[in-house]
């Protein structure tokens, strides 16, 4: 690893984004935006609603093309990277979408299975085990037989959580985990998030507006401002909120109770 | 109203509610556009019983107005919780380009925007076919990925639950076809060849067609629908981030299914619209059962029965691209799902129509 890849603290990057420009035709959503996420980070993506924190979110793993700019993961190049070798990248990430997404035609068990028989050999009972194991972890141990459409949402979001982790990724993405969800169940995925980032020592992103989970989890962010089309801050969102000269960082790290720094 | 000098009073007085529609704010705006113009406006509310967002509404006009000609508002009269929601609703100025821009294009503009749409639909066509073509390769070296299960299921929801309505519309087109021919041929006494007329129409066109026609109805827009909300739950993105093709995953199954069970359902249709031709045949023509198909299988010969079978065949494919394509294409929210369904099957039925048409005009050069 060279020097310059690596920062202050002496990690290791393993999302390096350097320019990025998301744009929807030619209508530009934000520009100019750097950042690098280190190994074993738990990333917050924040600002505003509608300032394209899950766009942010769908160049990362993917499913946006940058319209300036690219995306490094570790040292290789994944905006520039032929389709196989993306495929190959994309692999070590696991998702959880915003409602859960999970694949309605197909029980719990599938869900997940469908991940491993197609990237791993292992025997169909086999298969199950790993998938029952999985959904254990999230703590719906006895569900592996049940649809999507018949547990509710907050259920379905940490199935879709096990889902994520089927193929144990290297890098974990959220998007609004903790929409939809009561205060206890938000603050259990959050526990959750922290507990599997230790555990299997992944690298999390997480876009989110919940003031609670920004504390509770994030160690590093970047904050997104939509009218200035660009990011205005990055770091330890505590230290934002003790630091930050920007009133609009503050405004929003406070729920608008202090005004200016 | 009472004006003295440079100032108005403006008596608030009575029931102000939506149900009794909005007041004019005539006067007022006349007593304030006067020249010389007034120095100040107040507002006296004794009288005043009830108010809602009528009031509201109208004083908001006029303190816009007030502003604009620079006119001091004096809001003390008012009550106060009217002063105070005045207060709320001039506290945000107006977002720049929040309000949408009502002008209306010109034609050139118009002509130019369709265009660019146009182009952008058709390389979306374009793109999605040629996907479609790589994804029926792949099918071919066994090397696409989809789920065994989802295909027999499909296959079971456009084939076997399908029968009912076929056998129903495909009766009364054979039912239909033999009475339009029965009033002609028997002013000749030729009713028997009823039979022919029914038994060719059916198995060269009309078998084909309606079966096409039903499932564009019936399965295209249940393929739009399912993908459409697909997209929306974000199900298909799961399947892409998880390096699955949505192509392979979910169109090639659809596809698979309607292209095995179109000639078979178009088979089933031929049979029972020369059934129903028979019902009219011997019910009312006073034909035999047995005169009847013995003339029906004279008429007709196993190319016009593959014909049409592999016409249905030809549909099947439109159907299911058709259907898969409007339901990739889908917007993001609900409303889009339900115009995903119907453009499925407007795109299916003109699809249909225009491939008949191209079918029609090949058989008579190939004399088939």
């Amino acid at each position: 690893m060279s020097g310059e890849a690596k920062n202050g603290n002496g990690a290791k990057p393993h999302i390096t984004v350097r320019d990025l420009t998301m744009a929807y035709g030619t209508f530009v959503l934000m520009r100019d935006l750097n950042f690098t996420i280190n190994h074993g980070d738990v990333f917050i993506i924040m600002g505003g609603s509608g300032c394209g924190k899950s766009t942010l979110l769908r160049h990362l793993i993917g499913l946006n093309e940058p319209a300036k700019g690219e995306i490094l993961y570790g040292d290789e190049n994944f905006t520039k990277a032929d389709p196989v070798q993306k495929q190959q990248m994309v692999r070590r990430m696991g998702v959880l979408f915003q409602s859960g997404a999970l694949w309605s035609s197909m029980t719990l068990a599938e869900n997940i299975g469908l991940l491993l028989e197609e990237y791993t050999d292992l025997s169909p009972a086999d298969i199950r085990e790993v998938a029952s194991l999985k959904l254990a972890l999230v703590g719906l141990k006895g569900f592996e037989d049940y649809y999507p459409s018949q547990i509710s949402g907050g259920m379905q979001k940490r199935a879709g959580l096990a889902r994520a982790m089927a193929l144990d990724p290297e890098i974990l993405f959220f998007d609004e985990p903790s929409a939809g969800l009561d205060p206890i169940s938000s603050r259990l995925l959050d526990d959750l998030i922290l507990e599997l980032r230790d555990s299997l020592g992944a690298t999390v992103a997480v876009v989110t507006h919940e003031l609670a989970s920004i504390f509770t989890i994030g160690n590093n962010s970047v904050f997104l401002d939509p009218e200035s089309k660009t990011m205005i801050a990055s770091g330890n969102p505590k230290e934002l909120l003790a630091h930050s000269q920007d009133h609009r960082v503050i405004r929003f790290l406070t729920r608008a109770e202090k005004e200016s720094p | 109203m009472e004006c003295s000098g440079d100032a108005i009073l403006v008596r608030l007085s009575g029931v102000w509610r939506l149900q009794g529609g909005l007041p004019s704010d005539a006067t007022v705006r006349q007593e304030l556009e006067r020249s010389p113009r007034p120095a100040r406006i107040a507002f006296e509310a004794q009288t005043l019983t009830h108010w809602d967002s009528t009031l509201l509404t109208f004083l908001v006009a006029i303190s816009a107005l007030c502003r604009q000609r620079g006119i001091n508002m004096d809001r003390a009269g008012l009550p106060a919780g009217v002063r105070r929601l005045l207060e709320l609703a001039e506290a945000v100025s107006e977002r720049k380009g929040a309000r949408k821009e009502a002008e209306e294009a010109s034609l050139l503009e118009r002509i130019g925007t369709t265009t660019l749409g146009a182009t952008a639909s058709l390389a979306e066509i374009l793109a999605f076919l040629g996907g479609m073509t790589i994804t029926f390769i792949r099918l071919f070296g066994m090397k696409a990925r989809y789920r065994a299960s989802d295909l027999f299921l499909l296959i079971q929801r456009c084939g076997a639950e399908a029968l009912p309505i076929v056998t129903l519309i495909s009766f009364l087109v054979g039912v239909i076809l033999a009475f339009v021919g029965a009033v002609q041929l028997k002013q000749f006494g030729a009713q028997i060849y009823v039979a022919d007329l029914v038994g060719i129409a059916m198995v060269r066109e009309m078998g084909a067609m309606m079966t096409a026609i039903i499932m564009a109805g019936r399965t295209g827009a249940a393929f739009a629908a399912q993908l459409g909300t697909m997209k929306v739950t974000q199900e298909i993105d799961a399947f892409t981030t998880a390096g699955f093709s949505p192509l392979e995953f979910l169109v090639l199954p659809r596809a698979v299914a309607l292209i095995l069970m179109m000639p078979l359902l178009c088979l089933y249709s031929d049979f029972v619209g020369v059934l129903g031709g028979a019902a009219i045949g011997v019910g009312m023509l006073d034909l035999s059962w047995t005169t009847y198909f013995r003339e029906t299988t004279n008429a007709i010969n196993v190319t016009d029965i593959a014909g049409g079978v592999f016409k249905s065949s030809v549909y099947g494919v439109l159907i299911a691209l058709a259907g898969c394509l409007r339901g990739l294409q889908c917007g993001n929210s609900s409303s889009a799902v339900g115009d995903a369904a119907t453009s499925a099957v407007v795109t299916g039925i003109v699809a249909i129509i225009v491939a008949c048409g191209t079918f029609a005009v090949i058989f008579y050069v190939l004399g088939i």
